[in-house]
């Protein structure tokens, strides 16, 4: 047995080329597999872990998931406003222990800005219930000044101390500037792992002012209203895109949940951010099986590749086999060896996957970080994974049968002569 | 006379796909010792001879008596053991497995037969000690062992699959063609060599081939006839 498991590693070594190639086809399929399953269940970590503690999320009517996506997640934009009142009028339930109003619609280098108020630096929480703490700095308290997400810091390279100008709208270029009223960096967020570490934050009242002088997206021609002059206006906002509602006991979360949806001002929508999240899984989980699906396939085609070679070679190798026949090898030894041969390559391949894996993960993860959102962990393999291996393995298995049935029925044919 | 190492008696063998052709053999012994060059052109069911022997092939009907086991009553598993126990086999042509050492050919004889590897570790030291041994007396220069078996001539390469027939003395040698791609002046010296080492190994030699020429130095000559029948072809 250990000689035959030798005999089909030197053959195997004595065609390696071929071989090296089918090995690197499955290890690369294997790389997608496992990769498309990472980054699938990272998306997923990554949004349960962006919200916590957060009984409600408000916000003028649309669907669930959109609502949570711009709220919480910063993708897309809000299709309508809620009014200043209605919020208040929330925030001052009984039922309610806190609420953090959200102003959206700026950006800064196409990172989204957040206008809030210093309740969301005390109430919001993220991951288990971690609440947000400074690296550098404080929460802002005067007009000008912001708040950074990790992200921003690191990436735009800020300090404290350092001035930025806002720009009006949600893109990367072409945008107008709120560049007569620069804001100050006064605090760096400790990295969370969610959208606060894209966000710059900043007052709802300095949102408000850096729009005093502008109307319809635009700065109002021979209208400039100073920086030094905008306390003498009313600043109170008269919109929000949305608020984050805590209360004093999870028992009043469907009872308030209801008054906010009848709410008699302007229609609203109020959600627990753990439905809005199973909707979401439940929407994209139709396209996250089809790219599981697909690259199964891949796998599946490797492997067929795999058998393919090996059959290839078995026509080279007819005398090979008869040799060993002949001194002794029994058909079952001959099976062995062919099968041995494409299950060796195949769990070489898995091995050689998952270490491609581990490597793209720790070279790619800054680059997934910066523009997705998404931390990469870049551990070697979850137990997910490990199913997801024993699974390619089986097939490998599976197809390994092939060539060594192929192998078997040719040396009982050939006997000791084979007929080239 | 001592009982035959083989008796072939009333044996009968038809291919599946090929109705016209039969072997039938009424009767046939080699005995212990013996060198035996069994003639047969092609179409003679030498192939199919030699299958029957390996216990590859299993015939119609018909005793296989070889050193005392009736080979047609044995399981296929059991029919193979005694092929890597009792026979060593020599055949035309690419008689090496390529990706293997001249050393490791030869004792891959040894691999699937636990008694030829006890047999080849009492004759040397150890069993690479005897194929070496063989493969000298063979007259395969030491300064060749270790070269790759595809960089040896095709005389040497016939050497070395001798040695692999015959390490761990198997009572039956049996050579098909193993001298066709020779010139005569190597067919001859190759035969000798042959000869000899199945003399010391105390080897019973079955020769088969389609050259009479090289029947001189045989101790008895067999015919297969065209239609697969056998006969004695007399003394040489």
């Amino acid at each position: 047995m250990r000689w035959l498991l030798i005999l089909a590693a030197r053959s195997a070594w004595n065609r390696r080329l071929t071989l090296g190639m089918t090995l690197v086809a499955v290890a690369l399929s294997v790389t997608l597999l496992l990769g498309v399953e990472r980054v699938r269940d990272e998306a997923r970590n990554s949004f349960a872990l962006s919200v916590s503690g957060t009984d409600l999320v408000v916000g003028a009517r649309t669907s669930a998931v959109q609502l949570m996506l711009y709220a919480v997640f910063r993708l897309g934009e809000a299709s309508n406003n809620i009014r200043w009142q209605s919020y208040q009028a929330i925030a001052a339930d009984p039922a309610v222990a806190w609420a953090i109003p959200l102003s959206l619609g700026d950006s800064h280098h196409g990172l989204p800005v957040l206008g809030t108020t210093g309740a969301y630096f005390e109430h919001f929480r993220y991951g288990d219930g971690q609440p947000l703490s400074f690296a550098a700095g404080a929460p802002f308290s005067g007009l000008f000044e912001t708040v950074l997400g990790a992200e921003v810091a690191d990436r735009l390279g800020y300090r404290l101390g350092d001035r930025i100008v806002i720009s009006h709208g949600m893109g990367d270029t072409g945008l107008a500037e709120h560049d007569d009223k620069p804001f100050t960096v006064v605090g760096i967020l400790a990295r969370t792992g969610t959208p606060v570490d894209r966000t710059l934050h900043v007052s709802l009242e300095a949102i408000e002012a850096i729009h005093l002088d502008w109307a319809g997206g635009a700065p109002l021609p021979g209208l400039s209203i100073p920086a030094e002059y905008v306390r003498k206006f009313d600043l109170q906002p008269k919109e929000i895109t949305a608020a984050l509602i805590g209360l004093k006991s999870r028992a009043a979360v469907f009872r308030l949940q209801r008054k906010i949806n009848n709410h008699p001002g302007e229609p609203l929508l109020a959600v627990l951010p753990g439905v809005a999240l199973d909707q979401l899984w439940q929407m994209v989980g139709f396209a996250e099986r089809t790219l599981l699906a697909v690259s199964a396939m891949v796998v599946a085609v490797g492997l067929a590749g795999l058998v393919a070679v090996i059959l290839a070679s078995l026509g080279e190798r007819r005398r090979e086999l008869a040799i060993l026949r002949s001194v002794g090898a029994r058909p079952g030894e001959l099976f062995f060896l062919l099968s041995a041969e494409a299950l060796f390559v195949t769990l070489l391949g898995a091995l050689l996957g998952v270490a491609l894996l581990a490597l793209l993960t720790t070279l790619l993860a800054p680059l997934v970080q910066a523009h997705f959102g998404l931390s990469l962990s870049a551990q070697w393999v979850t137990s997910d994974e490990l199913q997801l291996l024993a699974a390619v393995v089986a097939a490998g298995l599976l197809a390994s049968l092939v060539p060594g049935y192929s192998a078997y029925r040719l040396s009982l044919a050939d006997g000791l002569t084979p007929r080239l | 006379m001592p009982a035959a190492l083989i008796r072939i008696e009333n044996l009968r063998f038809r291919w599946a796909d090929d109705a016209d052709f039969c072997l039938d053999i009424p009767l046939l012994e080699v005995h212990a010792g013996e060198r035996v060059f069994l003639h047969g052109p092609s179409g003679s069911g030498k192939s199919t001879l030699l299958g029957l022997l390996g216990g590859v092939l299993v015939p119609e009907r018909g005793r296989l008596h070889l050193l005392g086991s009736e080979l047609t009553q044995l399981r296929p598993a059991a029919r193979d053991r005694f092929r890597a126990d009792h026979v060593g086999f020599l055949f035309q042509l690419f008689n090496l497995i390529p990706y293997l050492s001249v050393v490791d050919n030869v004792l891959l004889s040894c691999r699937f037969s636990a008694r030829r590897l006890a047999r080849a570790t009492a004759a040397g030291n150890s069993p690479a000690a005897e194929a070496h041994r063989l493969l000298t007396q063979l007259d395969l220069d030491a300064s060749l062992h270790g070269r790759q078996v595809t960089r040896l001539s095709v005389g040497q390469q016939q050497r070395v699959a001798a040695a692999r027939a015959l390490i761990g003395q198997p009572e039956i040698v049996i050579a098909d063609e193993p001298t066709s791609a020779l010139d005569t002046e190597r067919q001859v010296a190759f035969l000798e060599l042959l000869r000899d080492e199945c003399d010391r190994s105390g080897s019973t030699l079955l020769f088969v081939s389609h050259d009479r020429r090289l029947a001189a130095g045989f101790d008895r000559q067999l015919s297969l006839a065209t239609g697969g029948g056998v006969s004695a072809g007399g003394s040489a």
